[in-house]
């Protein structure tokens, strides 16, 4: 029977890019379905209900959902390059670190790249605190997975992408290679991938798309230190 | 025979505190032998050992090795004794389904039941408790007509759910509310799962509960 996949997904969103880079690892032909989160399809409102978010995965008419989740589905549903380890302690491992990313190490990221003065002091602190745990967990590894990309990589994969584009706007190192050389390395293996280098959203769009989910809280910022110039003089 | 034999003399730890079941009903269900450990609110060396990023229980320690997070421990469980009283579906997109809803009962209920058990001031209750409602009416259109989430079986879903159902006296009195009055199929569900040996055993008397939130109210300086 020939299999109908099709990915609801957007240009930019770093969960949605996880499903992309499996698919491309298993060699996955499939229909890609852009949307505009402001203004959502009534397909994805159908296939996603309950969140009604990106990415949806549709195979043969029925919908997967959560990016981690659909990973898992992709990797038990296809059985070329596998994802995951077999072992069901470094599989629970591998789910373990990967919460761990979406839990704590992205919003300690997005702390930094949104804060300022001592509040960014305090929170690249705790950032840098995360990243230590994903130095340590390279010791000995090209990538999370070993040898190849697995499923770690591909749940860790928008800091690859993400993270020196969050710098470059803030103007700060977050990824020292002094500091975190590992990680450092890992982020350079991972982008160089030809599969994974395929997919990244064009670098440009990403910077301004940034930008400006960065100005709210500048302008925030701005306005509290007006206020309290004014209330000291 | 010889494999299941040698799993049983695995050994398994469980560190936990008693109002967090899920991994305690997996073990049951499973018919396995473990060491019960309580631990929070008086953390042990062991639980820092084991857990040095998070600090948190529950812990299942598998011949030395620790795994961590609930539903992460559930399926590791289920992975590992495979050879009976499966948890999971078999059929990859039937388990998708599972996880997806065991996720949203994670972050949804568990989100809605701390605001009304911790909530500082009333509005608090109130917003938990209509979220609450709303999170669970989801689960029984779930649940359906079947007799458990898994369908005929009990399983992985039932497991995530119900470590929240022992704390719904805790949510109706601080909430002021009758959860089967609003959800009376998944009443009906919780009853029957706590009919289960493997349940019954381990569900704490719903005063307990309420006991519990108290007493915790009191060290956070709740009124």
């Amino acid at each position: 029977m020939a299999e109908e996949l099709k990915l609801f997904r957007t240009w930019s969103s770093r969960y949605s890019l996880r499903v992309v880079n499996a698919l491309k690892i298993k060699g996955l032909e499939y229909e890609t379905i852009l949307e505009d989160l402001q203004n959502k399809s009534a397909s994805l409102l159908e296939y996603n209900p309950t969140h009604k978010k990106v990415p949806v995965l549709v195979h043969n008419g029925k919908p997967i959902c959560e990016s981690l989740l659909i990973l898992e589905y992709i990797d038990e549903t296809w059985k070329q390059h596998p994802l995951l380890p077999q072992d069901p302690y470094l599989k629970a491992m591998a789910r373990f670190w990967a919460k761990f990313g979406d839990d704590k190490v992205l919003p300690s990221i997005w702390s930094v790249f949104i804060s300022q003065g001592q509040e960014q002091e305090e929170a690249i602190a705790l950032a840098a605190g995360n990243l230590k745990f994903l130095e340590e967990l390279l010791k000995g590894k090209k990538f999370f997975g070993g040898e190849t990309i697995g499923y770690l990589d591909l749940a860790f994969g928008w800091m690859a992408n993400l993270i020196s584009i969050l710098e470059e706007i803030v103007d700060l190192k977050l990824v020292d290679r002094k500091i975190f050389p590992l990680l450092s390395e890992w982020m350079n293996s991972f982008s160089d991938d030809p599969v994974i280098k395929e997919c990244w959203p064009p670098r440009n769009k990403m910077v301004e798309k940034f930008k400006a989910m960065r100005e709210p809280y500048l302008k925030e910022l701005h306005e509290t230190e007006v206020m309290q110039f004014s209330l000291s003089s | 025979m010889s494999s299941s034999i040698k799993k049983m003399a695995e050994k398994v730890t469980l560190l936990s505190f008693w109002p967090s079941m899920f991994c305690v009903f997996a073990l049951e269900e499973k018919g396995l032998s473990y060491e019960y450990r309580e631990d929070l609110p008086n953390k042990t060396p062991l639980l820092t050992e084991m857990n040095s990023i998070h600090k948190k229980i529950p812990i299942l320690i598998h011949n030395g090795k620790p795994i961590c997070e609930s539903l992460i421990i559930v399926e590791y469980i289920d992975d590992v004794w495979s050879d009976r009283a499966q948890l999971l579906p078999s059929d990859p997109y039937e388990k998708a389904q599972a996880r997806f809803w065991a996720d949203f009962v994670d972050k949804k209920v568990y989100g809605a039941g701390g605001k009304i058990t911790w909530h500082r001031y009333k509005h608090e209750a109130a917003e938990g408790k209509k979220e609450l409602i709303e999170n669970l009416k989801v689960l029984e259109g779930v649940l359906g007509d079947k007799s458990y989430f898994g369908g005929e079986t009990f399983g992985y879903l039932d497991i995530a759910l119900l470590g929240f159902y022992m704390w719904f006296p805790a949510y109706e009195t601080f909430g002021s509310f009758s959860i089967e009055a609003e959800c009376p199929k998944l009443i009906a569900w919780g009853r029957r799962c706590s009919q289960r040996e493997s349940v019954s055993k381990c569900l704490a008397e719903p005063n307990k509960m309420v006991d519990v939130v108290v007493r915790f109210r009191r060290m956070f300086g709740l009124k």
